[in-house]
């Protein structure tokens, strides 16, 4: 509960005009907290006059906490390829693992993973279980879940990593409610706190409106799905050592309820968009179909790929795969150009992490500008067919 | 065929900016709406019970005022509508969330298909649908496009991937939470306007699920959230000034070395 002491409370509004989530208003000199609070905090922090507390009742913490040690990250493997993500987390979790003073294992589940499991130690794993079975050779919930549950019950890991990938937010809800503790989706920050070891977990909310950071402090493992493409993978050493640890589970265990019929990989280019040096992205200032059309020409002369905002995949002018940004896709190539983008921040979550990015907009105030790190205010129907032709030249020349 | 769609209020995200002298969220005018991917889940229920007979029933956890979007649900086409409303419940992270639905759920008791959104536009969390699933010891999949066949006991559906899809088979009861590609939500009809303004929601408090108080709200939650920020953005901002050609020439530079 959010305490609001009256006789503290001097009316001021500051709480008000802090809350995010519009649920404290003043209403006759005095604050009233309204359903919709969320109990972040904020207005605690901001209260001038000490007048606001939350009533934290502290939880019985089940067990003793230090009993798990230990950085986990889950290497997502599909039609026998580890998925990128899975590299970037075990570059995070290096950092997370040395600041803890713990080792860092990758969890491997498939079938016919030969030489996978060296590549994890290649990229910083200290420890790598395998569970290399016939069961686990298309993905279900049921089967990966108890996998992964079973092996983190055993083995008491601390943290456990997994890519935000379709996979990733599948899954490992139903692992945390197994164990039984918290889960925190789509971080794009993580670190280690200070005072006590926790993990602290960044995560963007309301559309990418607010960031929140996270803590999960009565239960372990703490579990977070990290973004795609957020964090660095460590520069492959294929002269590290680890330790390569095969499990075999309970065959019981691994009998999905769910029968996997078929998996088809489609080959649009929803695939290299999140693997693409450039990327060319267009918005609502494109105003219909046809803009995406010099959209495409202008990613054909640079070999990139085309991306969108939600306003262009919402109008129906390109499909889903495209969408960039907070329920799309995440990118971060080395240039991305946005084309009549205004930059919602849902937009600007999926694509900030660009090297390079070039904004072209009408709108001077736009916000896409304040990411960019070079600007035209201008025309897109006129300054994109100059680029085209440009870059035209520049190819033939 | 019984249909329990589990569906959220959301603040309308579209709507809400930044102000940028406070840093906070200016929700002024900022409606709240059905959740965009739930509107899909209800009318895939809606279509799979005009096919195969059967009762759609909406669930929402939330503040009274959801009730209103429950209403609306009925106008499209649901037949029953459950608010489980406490305020017990503030502050509940996805744990304390999907508890407090399943014992909802125990509640209704009797269904052979549970359909949520793929994720809530507010927190983008996609935990509460598998989380749900787990609670509830039943087959779980998230992000179907598409159902391709529906008998007594199983489904066959499409589940989309980061690289294509998967087809599967699953055994009922199960929940599966849905992508918008799934179909096109209708509007209200005016038969289901008049029905929504008649029917008679059922409410649940914490007490008439038997929660244990202990799950609920923040004292329930696995995860705190210690701090709300603002995001960062870190351009350089370097305009580009002149005419169109003169500005496509500079960026031309600029890119080049870049290719």
């Amino acid at each position: 509960m959010l305490r609001i002491d009256i006789e503290a409370c001097i009316g001021c509004g500051i709480c008000e005009s802090t809350c995010t989530f519009g649920a404290i208003k003043v209403e006759g000199g005095q604050a009233v907290v309204g359903d919709t609070c969320t109990l972040c905090g904020s207005c605690v922090d901001v209260c001038e006059v000490g007048a606001l507390s939350i009533d934290r009742e502290e939880k019985a913490i089940k067990g003793n906490l230090s009993d798990w040690s230990g950085v986990w990250v889950y290497a997502e493997c599909r039609h026998g390829r580890i998925a990128p993500v899975a590299l970037e987390l075990l570059g995070a979790g290096r950092k997370l693992a040395e600041k803890r003073g713990v080792s860092l294992s990758a969890v491997l589940l498939g079938s016919k993973l030969e030489g996978m499991a060296e590549d994890l130690v290649a990229y910083g794993a200290d420890k790598v279980f395998v569970v290399d079975d016939p069961a686990l050779a298309s993905f279900t919930d049921d089967a990966y879940g108890n996998a992964l549950s079973a092996l983190a019950k055993k083995h008491k890991p601390e943290i456990i990593l997994a890519g935000a990938t379709a996979i990733g937010r599948s899954f490992i809800p139903r692992v945390a409610t197994t164990l039984a503790t918290g889960l925190t989706a789509d971080c794009t920050d993580l670190s280690i706190r200070d005072e006590d070891g926790a993990l602290l977990q960044t995560r963007p909310a309301f559309g990418g409106n607010i960031m929140a950071t996270i803590v999960c402090p009565h239960t372990r493992p703490q579990i977070s799905t990290v973004r795609p493409l957020v964090m660095k993978p460590l520069a492959r050493d294929a002269g590290r050592k680890g330790e390569i640890v095969v499990v075999n589970l309970d065959t019981a265990m691994l009998k999905p309820r769910v029968k996997v019929l078929d998996s088809v990989v489609e080959d649009l280019d929803r695939v290299n968009l999140s693997e693409a040096d450039i990327v060319v992205a267009g918005g609502r200032g494109l105003e219909n179909e046809k803009g995406f059309a010099m959209i495409r020409e202008l990613a054909d002369v640079l070999g990139g790929a085309v991306a969108a905002s939600r306003a262009a995949v919402d109008s129906g002018w390109i499909p889903y795969p495209h969408q960039v940004g907070q329920t799309g896709k995440t990118v971060a190539p080395k240039i991305y150009i946005a084309c009549g983008i205004s930059g919602a921040i849902q937009h600007l979550v999926g694509m900030q992490s660009a090297d390079t990015i070039i904004a072209i907009n009408r709108d001077a105030d736009a916000p896409i500008f304040d990411v960019a790190t070079y600007g035209i205010v201008g025309d897109v129907f006129e300054i994109v067919p100059k680029l085209i032709e440009k870059f035209k030249e520049r190819k033939s020349s | 065929m019984k249909i329990i769609v589990c569906v959220k209020q959301v603040p309308d995200a579209k709507d809400v900016r930044l102000d940028p002298k406070t840093n906070t969220l200016a929700r002024e005018g900022v409606q709240s709406i059905m959740n965009p991917y739930d509107r899909h889940a209800l009318e895939e229920a809606v279509r799979l019970k005009e096919k195969h007979g059967g009762t759609v029933t909406v669930l929402s956890m939330g503040p009274p005022q959801a009730e209103e979007m429950l209403r609306e649900a009925v106008s499209c086409g649901a037949d029953e509508a459950v608010l489980v409303s406490d305020r017990a419940f503030a502050g509940a992270d996805t744990w304390a969330t999907t508890y407090t639905l399943a014992m909802a759920i125990k509640k209704i008791d009797d269904f052979d298909l549970i359909l949520c959104g793929k994720q809530a536009i507010d927190g983008d969390t996609a935990q509460v649908g598998p989380g749900l699933a787990e609670r509830l010891d039943i087959p779980f999949v998230a992000y179907v496009r598409k159902i391709n066949d529906c008998t007594a006991n199983t489904i066959r559906a499409e589940r989309l991937m980061d690289d294509g899809y998967d087809l599967l088979e699953i055994p009922l009861p199960a929940l599966f939470t849905v992508v918008k590609e799934i179909n096109e939500p209708r509007i209200p009809s005016l038969k289901g306007k008049m029905k929504a303004k008649k029917i008679d929601i059922t409410k649940l408090t914490a007490v008439d699920i038997e929660a244990d108080p202990e799950q609920l709200g923040l004292k329930g939650s696995t995860t705190q959230v210690v701090k709300v920020f603002s995001p960062e953005l870190k351009g350089a901002r370097a305009m580009l000034g002149g005419t169109a050609t003169e500005q496509v020439a500079q960026l031309y530079e600029k890119m080049s070395p870049l290719l």
